[in-house]
């Protein structure tokens, strides 16, 4: 059965990856081992209903509720499934606070973990070797690489999810933001700061 | 396996290059690939930890080429075959050339909420108590399985503190090879710099693995 889909091809078919993974699906389609119309709605849960703007929900109730931030402390997977984000490289879930004295970094050297339930698909930069090699040994020279300078008194406390643990970071609060709603803070959470490459943006921006 | 996977500490990649207002995706294959990794995955032929293993053992030369969804993609095609689903033949002339395996299950469009929010927990009950608590000293196994694990080779044989217990969890070891679940305690294993990196490392930079069991030996 040829399948239907070919408002998803947009690829030039001289692109040999392009070729090969459209190979593959029509002969799997042709199996019966998938429903192609599966795959747009799993791609569509990514491009449109699970993303960054979860997690930054969570950090923003963190910030402004200390009981909600005490769970989220104590059993993130719990807390987060409160505000029903679930699921999928989200099933066993850790939150670490970042603090004036230490500042938490999360890589995946062996291959591309990320906590998709709250952060969604990673950005290629997170999975490519670059980064995986380089956080692990040098954090600060990685940091520099996206505009973070911390003071040289910071600790740097790099985890390698190297098991089936979820991280996000909590960053600082930033000063100045302390009559913001949860929505307005939740603006000032980007992706970067809850992976550790980044901090939270100053309330201008909210 | 000492795989092109086991990438912490190594050298020469170059700078990270974040891209700026990167897209989710860089090319329509990408989607499909992503899709069909997920959607043959639930097939239930096969686990994330034999996943993760048919994605280290491509030729390291071919993973160090490859974009993410190109491993992905390039990964699946190995696992279909392994299983049967899929002759070479048919993958190079781009069309089913008759039944292979059977799929115990496919998922449809309208499970597809409902699998992804579910999700595949590995959290497993584990007889007897952790061997190790919180603060106890350890020192990482040294070891180089031709096989698949999670411990790091920068980890292998440093001394570290424990952190946390984590609970149960499939151990990957055994289970990306269907050599079964054996579920054991994984722990957060804090080290410092200078313990991993030796000679000039940052000495308030600590690095965290979490590790099954039996990686570990009191120290």
């Amino acid at each position: 059965m040829p399948h239907d889909h070919d408002d998803h091809h947009h690829d030039n078919e001289l692109d040999p990856m392009a070729a090969r993974v459209r190979a593959l699906e029509t002969i799997l389609t042709e199996k019966g081992l998938i429903d192609p119309q599966a795959i747009d709605v799993i791609v569509d849960t990514y491009e449109t209903k699970v993303g960054p703007r979860n997690g930054a929900k969570v950090v923003a109730k963190a910030w402004s509720d200390p009981e909600y931030a005490d769970w989220l402390k104590r059993d993130a997977t719990a807390a987060i499934e409160s505000l029903s984000y679930t699921g999928r490289q989200g099933e066993h879930m850790q939150a670490v606070f970042n603090t004036p004295d230490t500042h938490n970094l999360v890589v995946c050297t062996l291959c591309s973990c990320y906590p998709w339930s709250v952060l969604g698909l990673p950005p290629v930069w997170y999975k490519s070797p670059p980064y995986r090699s380089k956080a692990v040994i040098d954090p600060r020279g990685v940091l520099v690489e996206f505009d973070v300078i911390l003071p040289e008194t910071t600790r740097i406390r790099v985890w390698d999810s190297t098991a089936e643990l979820r991280y996000l970071v909590v960053p600082m609060r930033p000063e100045g933001s302390e009559g913001l709603s949860e929505e307005q803070l939740a603006r000032l959470v980007t992706r970067d700061s809850m992976i550790g490459t980044g901090l939270a943006l100053a309330p201008e921006a909210a | 396996m000492n795989g092109p996977q086991d990438l912490g500490g190594q050298m020469g990649f170059g700078p990270v290059a974040p891209e700026k207002n990167e897209p989710l995706f860089h090319a329509d294959w990408e989607k499909r690939a992503m899709g069909m990794t997920i959607a043959a995955g639930a097939m239930g032929h096969w686990n994330i930890d034999e996943s993760r293993h048919a994605r280290e053992s491509l030729h390291p030369a071919d993973y160090y080429t490859s974009s993410y969804y190109e491993i992905w993609a390039k990964a699946l095609e190995i696992l279909l075959k392994r299983h049967g689903f899929v002759q070479p033949q048919e993958l190079d002339e781009g069309r089913s050339l008759g039944k292979g395996t059977q799929p115990k299950r496919v998922l449809k469009a309208e499970n597809v909420a409902a699998a992804l929010a579910k999700g595949g927990p590995c959290d497993r009950p584990v007889a007897g108590e952790p061997r190790f608590q919180p603060s106890d000293r350890i020192r990482t196994h040294n070891f180089n399985p031709e096989t698949h694990t999670r411990l790091p080779r920068y980890a292998h044989g440093k001394l570290g503190v424990i952190e946390a217990v984590r609970g149960g969890f499939v151990f990957p070891d055994s289970n990306a090879h269907g050599k079964g679940e054996n579920p054991q305690y994984v722990y957060t294993v804090v080290f410092t710099a200078p313990e991993i990196w030796g000679d000039g490392a940052d000495p308030i930079l600590t690095v965290s693995i979490d590790a099954w069991e039996s990686y570990l030996e009191p120290a």
